[in-house]
């Protein structure tokens, strides 16, 4: 009787969840105004992010919090922000009804073909879970996710990181040249007092001590470089919104380096693996744990200073030499 | 189990060619991003050797007549992946290393660092986005995990998307902006599609998936939206809209880097889903529909090419109608009698056209950046004398035009002979009317250049700047190239069908 109670308090809170994400859902979608619209947007991230607590995809949940929510609400708030004057203008421009029905019906027709896929009858799908357990005690890890990410499919995980950066360079490409190489935006001004002052110095010690133990946690539980990177990226991120301390200039010798550094440490690992391993990015036997940790940890530095850049935007002022 | 499994799991001794001809172009983007001012040099550093491994990738492919094949950190598919080079890679690789270090060249004038030892903006994006753009193509002609062929398409998409806006006018803005869009709901189907296949056979390995997927609708719904999304990455008609003025509005060396290789990827990726993952399918009707889109462009394209009164949108909508010509491989080689030689001569064929047009698209749109420059304007009709002016380019936009029309003895030629032998002999006649008539209106819009260019101006022609010799070489060498392409003897088709055991040229052996 018990098993069956607890069953059906999950598949009653399974479901309030997914009719509240469709709701948000259809809520940013028709939101009157940008603002309205990313509130919903951010809202919608962190219930997605419950969806895959509920699935037991923790990792996803982790990155789709800091990622999907944090720090892409982030930029959106800041882009709506920087709209809001030019808004009413551009609401007369708004695609007209014969293409808002068709990407209606468009993604209705997405949305249809995946529910009869899941609604067909079919075998339990085969799954590379239990290989992907097999190899841990190899690795000395215990988080097959962190396994896939940086042993099974790591040339995956390091073409991401090139992703990232070039991602990075297109937001600076956009600057005026005459501000090339310096500090992305305008600062913000310094706030002495009030919420965003207060959370600025009070969340950002905890953030960076979650951030570092989420990176470390990696090894044996769901965290890693990504979602640690993130964490420390939306302290950082935080921390210059209340205008505590300046971005730096984009083209800042230490700047460039932590850029980098992170896949350039990945690479040459994987380049020494022809050497010392059987192949690019193969790990020597009992050497795999120290040398993922490294990695880890170099990425997280890159990744948060990557994540950190991206939401400042382009370099908008002279650079100081 | 099928052969392509075994293939697929044993590395071979020149495997580690494979992992450097992505790596190595990587690893630019890094040392670019890290020594800002140096990013030039070290581009045109690794050019030759990204252009050596690609020869040397072709040479062991050819040698041993059998694919190269690396697994990466040894853990091999399902659980890890697998990069491969078969016939079709190995040329795709040289294609883009000729095409990249031949744009290379051309733009050492237009994006040299400034001179006081400084990093400016436009040099380090281009020369690093130059390097995204090498290692992102080879890795999709490399690719054999479609989740890893994502990727590689991300990296492809990010380092295209800035090239279009690189001199950050407004309408170029509008231009990339719009390019995203497009790029961004192609990756979306994309991924959709892999997850349904991960989800459905339980691995990503293009290899293993051939020998599991069966006929039903799973298979059926992610087909349909990878190649949707594939589509909208390649700009097949009616998904073309984003093109031209993305193609048109970028510098010069990027207009031929985007029009000659990046739309190529996403069509490569169609060309593997259809032919390697689903070869066992019947897949008659969605070829059908796939080659009439493609006549569709190939007509849509050519016409409005022919109204164009600029010359860079004339060639942007010309590679509209050349992509369509690439979308006849589908139902010309598995049509009816898919299992016959026939099916080869199409398979061939569509290859041809790509490589051939890559060429040939890349020398025409560096040869309208010659034009734009010394005439300070791309207008078609104020082109009256710039024949006499600026003879090299003028010749090598003429003979990139040849393989256009498909005029002997042109790549071009080679490759819409073959696509026209394959649609009378496949009983498949409508597409050799389409092929025939596109021929016609490429003649016509590629004329409609030559004409004023080779007429007497009527006022003495004042150039805004001087061309450099240097620049017109490399234009011409590159439209030779192109022509050479057809003279080249049927070697390329023994070329593919090395390691292509489930293409339809093996089925009837």
């Amino acid at each position: 009787m018990s098993t069956g109670f607890a069953l059906d308090a999950g598949l009653v809170l399974d479901a309030g969840l997914a009719a509240l994400v469709l709701a948000v859902a259809v809520g940013a979608i028709v939101a009157g105004t940008a603002f309205a619209a990313v509130v919903g947007f951010v809202t919608y991230g962190l219930l997605l992010a419950l969806v895959w607590v509920r699935l037991a995809a923790v990792d996803v949940a982790l990155t789709e919090a800091a990622i999907g929510s944090g720090v892409t609400g982030a930029v959106l708030i800041a882009a709506a922000a920087r709209l809001r004057p030019a808004e009413a203008r551009s609401a007369a421009e708004r695609p007209g009804v014969p293409l808002r029905l068709a990407a209606a019906v468009l993604s209705a027709l997405v949305a249809a073909g995946l529910a009869m896929l899941v609604l067909l009858p079919s075998a339990p799908a085969p799954s590379l879970g239990p290989a992907a357990a097999v190899h841990l005690p190899e690795l000395a890890i215990g988080n097959p996710v962190t396994a896939v990410l940086l042993a099974y499919r790591a040339i995956d995980t390091l073409l991401e990181k090139i992703v990232l950066l070039l991602a990075l360079l297109g937001v600076w490409s956009l600057a005026p040249d005459r501000f090339w190489g310096g500090a992305p935006g305008q600062p913000h001004a310094a706030q002495q007092d009030g919420a965003l002052a207060l959370l600025a110095r009070l969340l950002p010690p905890v953030g960076i001590v979650v951030g570092v133990y989420i990176l470390w946690v990696g090894a044996v539980a769901p965290g890693g470089a990504f979602q640690g990177g993130a964490i420390l990226a939306a302290m950082w991120i935080l921390v210059m919104i209340a205008g505590l301390r300046d971005a730096p200039a984009t083209g800042g010798r230490r700047v460039r380096l932590l850029l980098v550094v992170g896949p350039a440490v990945f690479l040459a690992v994987g380049l020494a693996g022809f050497v010392v391993a059987d192949g690019f990015l193969a790990y020597p036997a009992s050497y795999a744990k120290p040398l993922i940790i490294a990695i880890e940890v170099v990425l997280t530095l890159s990744i948060a200073v990557i994540l950190g850049l991206l939401a400042s935007g382009p370099p908008g002022r002279e650079r100081q030499r | 189990m099928p052969p392509a499994v075994t293939l697929a799991s044993a590395a071979t001794a020149g495997g580690f060619l494979l992992v450097l001809a992505i790596i190595l172009p990587a690893a630019g983007v890094l040392l670019a991003l890290a020594f800002g001012r140096h990013a030039e040099r070290i581009a045109l550093l690794l050019m030759p050797a990204g252009f050596a491994i690609a020869i040397a990738i072709l040479a062991d492919v050819w040698h041993s007549q059998a694919s190269l094949v690396a697994v990466m950190g040894g853990w091999a598919p399902p659980l890890g992946i697998a990069l491969r080079a078969d016939g079709l890679s190995a040329m795709m690789l040289v294609t883009t290393a000729l095409v990249i270090c031949a744009v290379g060249l051309f733009a050492r004038g237009d994006f040299g660092m400034p001179a006081g030892g400084g990093e400016a903006r436009a040099p380090l994006v281009f020369w690093t986005m130059l390097m995204g753009v090498w290692s992102a193509l080879n890795a999709i002609w490399l690719g054999r995990d479609l989740f890893n062929l994502y990727v590689a398409l991300e990296l492809l998409t990010f380092s295209a998307v800035p090239l279009v806006c690189l001199d950050g006018r407004a309408e170029t803005l509008a231009a990339a902006l719009r390019y995203l869009l497009f790029a961004l709901v192609g990756s979306v189907l994309y991924l959709l599609g892999v997850a349904l296949f991960y989800g459905a056979y339980g691995t990503l390995d293009i290899g293993l998936l051939a020998g599991r997927v069966r006929a039903e609708p799973v298979v059926w719904v992610s087909a349909a939206l990878m190649t949707a999304g594939l589509l909208a990455k390649t700009a097949l008609f009616p998904l073309h809209l984003w093109l031209p003025p993305a193609h048109a509005g970028a510098p010069a060396a990027a207009s031929a880097v985007l029009s000659a290789l990046v739309v190529k990827g996403s069509f490569f990726l169609a060309v593997r889903l259809w032919f390697d993952v689903l070869p066992g399918l019947p897949g008659v009707p969605a070829a059908q529909a796939l080659g009439t889109l493609g006549a569709a462009a190939i007509i849509f394209g050519s016409v409005l090419a022919l109204r164009q009164e600029r010359l860079k949108l004339l060639i942007a909508y010309s590679t509209i109608a050349q992509i369509g010509y690439l979308f006849l491989l589908f139902p010309l080689s598995t049509g009816a009698a898919a299992a016959g030689i026939w099916g080869s001569v199409a398979w061939t064929g569509g290859v041809y056209q790509l490589v051939s047009h890559a060429i040939a698209k890349a020398a025409m749109f560096m040869a309208a950046g010659l034009i734009g420059e010394a005439l300070g304007h791309d207008r078609i009709a104020g082109l009256g004398g710039i024949g006499r002016a600026l003879p090299m380019t003028i010749f090598a936009f003429g003979l990139g035009g040849m393989s256009l029309m498909g005029l002997p003895p042109s790549g071009g030629f080679v490759a819409k002979l073959m696509l026209l032998t394959a649609s009378v002999t496949e009983g498949q006649w409508w597409w050799a009317v389409v092929i025939l008539l596109g021929g016609l209106l490429a003649a016509a819009y590629v004329f409609r250049v030559l004409a004023p260019a080779l007429a007497g101006a009527d006022e003495p022609l004042r150039l805004c700047a001087r061309v450099s010799r240097r620049r017109e070489a490399v234009v011409l060498a590159l439209a030779v190239g192109a022509l050479l392409l057809g003279l080249l003897p049927l070697r390329p088709s023994e070329l593919l069908q090395i390691g292509r055991p489930a293409a339809p040229t093996a089925i009837m052996r």
